[in-house]
């Protein structure tokens, strides 16, 4: 499964799912999925390449998203513009947050915390701030032209959200075969090794978070767009930063489907959750955070290490190692 | 054998931890292409002294001049792209990764493109022996087998100088008979090496110069013979009096 | 400059609040120092035992200082379990899924309280909760007071345990040296859940000493536990006076920039407060280091 033909396979199987529906319920749902996987490969990058788990990759989720609708809003920017500054503000931001943190050596539970801590402060300072429309929340003015990154149906949202995450997709298949990836995944494996093979830590790392926030910033400038309104609670919320390490830990860590698989999975969940209860806020998270212990508990490595797993199984091929290289 | 100048030079490094001094003004160099050896007692400093060439650890005083410069103060990856690498005396691999992955971030240092540093890696895992394993993930192998890898990540970074830490260490005989050439054919291509070892028969066979670390301090200096020989040494390992006592004991020859 | 009039009382209301975050970071420093994990959950099981206190008073007609007696050792039996039959077999001893379990653990508390009881603010009348004690020029609120004193009880209590019990002991020889205290045969994974059970026995009193002041709704023990995190890394992970101080300072801080700045930038300033901690305060990050 290397090379990007299977993923422009996926995401030219998925892209034809408007011909086949148009029925705005499903369009809905595989939108929030891919959304979700967006994030969620940016999350994927740090957390399962590099091995920095975040909780608050909400800070660049929401920085997108703020940035792109007061832009809008507040300077009468073009929406497809503010989409752009959106992105490298969100970049910016994980620039920044990563240099503090990485200088300052934290890992581990440390870095967790912290990334929590700067959502955390985002949300407040966005919900008390006049030009974010402090706790009402900013509406982008309905203009439904494509110019204005509007549409009249939810189908070419779809296709763009589709298009984003096939790139992003494509970028860690890049990644992957990069020097970088491997500088990387050996920061993952044992920091004090790669240094001592000439790795510099703390940029690998920092490259990683940067384009890892770039990345989650595209989602919620999309967000911003698909809804029109955000808030504080919204944008800097803990749900995206939940759904962001979510999807890739369910489909599959340091993988280049696991975030889309695990995004349908933990989306599906949800609305199943939904239908049970009608509605009634709490239930879906619940199962989540079920879903999060088991996963941890007893498929590591996710549905694509279960899928390995049972092809392995299905082909009988040998244990890897004895003339491994077919 | 041509004697160089030395492409390192220890000069009176300390390194306190609280009130312990575990290294106390050492002072040792390396010649250029040689094999230099560095033995004494555990818990004599000898991979805290690594950690600090290697830029892993500050020293609290002295300085470490290599290629004729002072490298106190830059940090490991600098140092590993000016060519210092080093083993790890408990083997570091990236546990999830293969052989060949793991000494691929070796030679990635002067290869960017992923293709020819897989290939790099494959020749490397030749040299050692390992190339049966190339596909394995670092986490099957055994000690000897990991402590390979150690050596081939750390030539795959091409250095000019290799700081092995025990790397014989936790291997049966045989195995060390079948490291020992490697190190040798390392050194023969020009590499610098300085050894932390305890098995003497290799240090006897591979090494040039020795240095004895005991409590912190370089106590002795020599060729292996006569380092085997001193009764100075003889004390550091055993116990004050043992060399008085072989001698009389005449066990030694 | 505000007066001595204003300030004084200040900050003794500030060390009464002080020393409810101060029993909640000792729940959390003791479940870092021997575990060495961060509790995410910790804050979700805040929540729960502010839930336990309003029910008890709402159902059984319980005042929260007698309810503490009965959800004291239930609080210590869920963190017990939740350790010995969750946290621990589902982490496969590795940090970072320890990391994950606990964070899982708090989405699940937190949602499936705000599932069956809704977004709701609640908050119980006690005919005390306004009463005052005059000090000098300040006047304390009589449960802010109780919280104090409880608090101070409860550390001396803890302190006593780890000192002269058996449990304490083995407590102690593992958080120093866990090898060694599994090879002298104490069972490392009881410990483990005993210590967790006192963290989350801390918490049942805290929420209990809580009520009759605050509200309590499916979050409202989050803002705690961040105050919580903040004085455990400036008191030194896993350090038991530390944490104590560190509470008490936190309360003075937050009740004097709440005076100066406001309630909502008051917030900000824990959270700055916060992370420059984290990033400035390297002892306190010692632990991480492997």
């Amino acid at each position: 499964m290397k090379g990007v033909a299977p993923i422009l396979a996926t995401v030219t199987l998925l892209a034809t799912v408007p011909l086949i529906t148009s029925s705005n319920v499903v369009l809905n749902f595989l939108v929030m999925a891919l959304l979700i996987a967006l994030v969620g490969q940016g999350w994927n990058l740090l957390g399962g390449y590099g091995g920095q788990y975040s909780f608050g990759h909400a800070a660049f989720f929401g920085t997108g998203a703020y940035v792109t609708a007061v832009l809008q809003m507040q300077y009468g920017v073009n929406a497809w513009m503010g989409f752009v500054i959106g992105i490298a503000a969100g970049a910016v931001v994980g620039a920044l947050t990563g240099a503090v943190s990485f200088r300052s050596g934290l890992k581990g539970s440390y870095f967790a915390l912290i990334t929590l801590a700067f959502a955390e402060v985002l949300r407040i300072i966005a919900s008390v701030t006049p030009i974010t429309g402090a706790g009402v929340g900013t509406l982008i003015k309905l203009d439904l032209r494509p110019e204005a990154f509007q549409f009249q149906s939810r189908v070419p949202f779809y296709w763009i959200i589709l298009a984003m995450v096939g790139i992003s997709m494509i970028l860690m298949r890049l990644i992957e075969d990069s020097r970088f990836g491997a500088y990387l995944v050996a920061v993952r494996e044992n920091e004090d090794a790669a240094r001592a093979l000439g790795v510099d830590a703390t940029r690998v790392k920092l490259g990683a978070m940067t384009i890892s926030a770039a990345i989650a910033a595209a989602g919620g400038c999309f967000y911003a767009q698909y809804f029109l309104f955000i808030d504080a609670g919204i944008a800097y919320g803990p749900w995206i930063s939940i759904e962001a390490l979510l999807a890739p830990i369910i489909g599959g860590i340091g993988t280049v489907f696991g975030p889309l698989l695990g995004a349908l999975v933990v989306k599906t969940l949800g609305e199943l959750a939904k239908l049970m209860t009608g509605g009634a806020p709490g239930l879906d998270l619940v199962i989540y955070g079920g879903v999060l212990i088991v996963v941890v508990a007893f498929a590591p490595r996710g549905i694509a290490g279960i899928v390995s797993d049972m092809r392995r199984r299905f082909y009988r091929t040998p244990p890897p190692g004895e003339n491994g290289r077919g | 054998m041509v004697v160089a100048d030395p492409l390192l030079r220890v000069e009176a490094i300390s390194k306190r931890f609280g009130g312990l001094l575990a290294v106390d003004k050492a002072s040792f160099v390396a010649l250029t292409g040689c094999i230099t050896a560095l033995i004494g007692p555990n818990g004599a400093g000898k991979t805290t002294l690594f950690s600090i060439i290697s830029g892993f650890m500050p020293p609290c005083e002295g300085r470490i001049i290599y290629a004729g410069e002072d490298i106190v103060g830059s940090p490991p990856d600098r140092l590993a792209r000016r060519g210092i690498a080093r083993t790890f005396q408990l083997v570091q691999p990236f546990a999830g990764l293969t052989v060949r992955e793991n000494i691929a971030v070796g030679t990635h240092l002067s290869r960017p493109k992923r293709t020819d540093a897989l290939s790099a890696a494959g020749d490397i895992a030749h040299t050692v022996n390992l190339s049966r394993y190339l596909d394995r993930p670092a986490a099957s192998l055994t000690v000897a087998g990991r402590k390979r890898l150690e050596l081939a990540r750390a030539l795959a970074i091409e250095p000019r100088l290799l700081l092995l830490d025990e790397v014989l260490a936790g291997l049966n005989p045989s195995e060390i008979r079948d490291m020992v050439p490697v190190i040798r054919m390392i050194a023969d291509r020009g590499v610098t090496i300085v050894m932390i070892e305890h098995v003497m028969q290799a240090v006897m066979s591979l090494a040039e110069n020795v240095f004895v670390l005991s409590e912190g301090r370089i106590i002795a200096e020599g060729s292996p013979h006569a380092i085997a020989s001193d009764p100075r040494v003889v004390e550091a390992y055993l116990g004050k009096g043992a060399a008085k006592r072989m001698t009389a004991g005449s066990i030694h020859a | 400059m505000l007066s001595s009039v204003i300030l004084i009382p200040a900050v003794l209301n500030g060390l009464m609040t002080g020393a409810v975050y101060a029993l909640i970071a000792l729940g959390l420093t003791l479940i870092y120092g021997v575990l060495h994990i961060i509790n995410f959950a910790h804050g979700a099981l805040l929540t729960a035992a502010m839930f336990a206190a309003f029910f008890a008073h709402q159902w059984l007609g319980l005042d929260p200082y007698i309810a503490a007696i009965g959800l004291t050792p239930i609080f210590f039996g869920l963190g017990y379990g939740l350790q010995r039959f969750i946290i621990g077999p589902a982490a496969h001893g590795e940090d970072r899924n320890i990391l994950l379990v606990t964070l899982g653990l708090a989405v699940v508390i937190e949602n499936a309280l705000l599932y069956a009881f809704r977004a709701d603010t609640r908050t119980i009348n006690l005919p005390y909760a306004f009463n005052v004690i005059e000090v000098g020029s300040a006047f304390l609120a009589v449960p802010r007071v109780i919280a104090f004193v409880v608090v101070i009880a409860v550390a001396i209590a803890l302190w006593l345990i780890m000192r002269w019990t058996d449990t304490g002991k083995a407590i102690r020889a593992v958080a120093k040296e866990k090898l060694g205290a599994e090879l002298s045969g104490i069972d490392v994974a009881h410990i483990y859940a005993v210590t967790f059970g006192l963290g989350t026995a801390c918490l049942a009193i805290a929420a209990c000493l809580l009520l009759p002041t605050y509200y309590v709704n499916p979050t409202a023990g989050n803002a705690f536990v961040l105050i919580a995190f903040t004085i455990v890394v400036l008191g030194g992970m896993g350090s038991v006076t530390g944490a104590l101080i560190g509470g008490l300072f936190v309360g003075v801080v937050e009740s004097m920039s709440g005076l100066y700045l406001g309630e909502s930038l008051g917030q900000i300033g824990i959270f700055v407060m916060f992370i420059l901690v984290l990033l400035f305060r390297p002892s306190g990050l010692l632990g991480e280091r492997t």
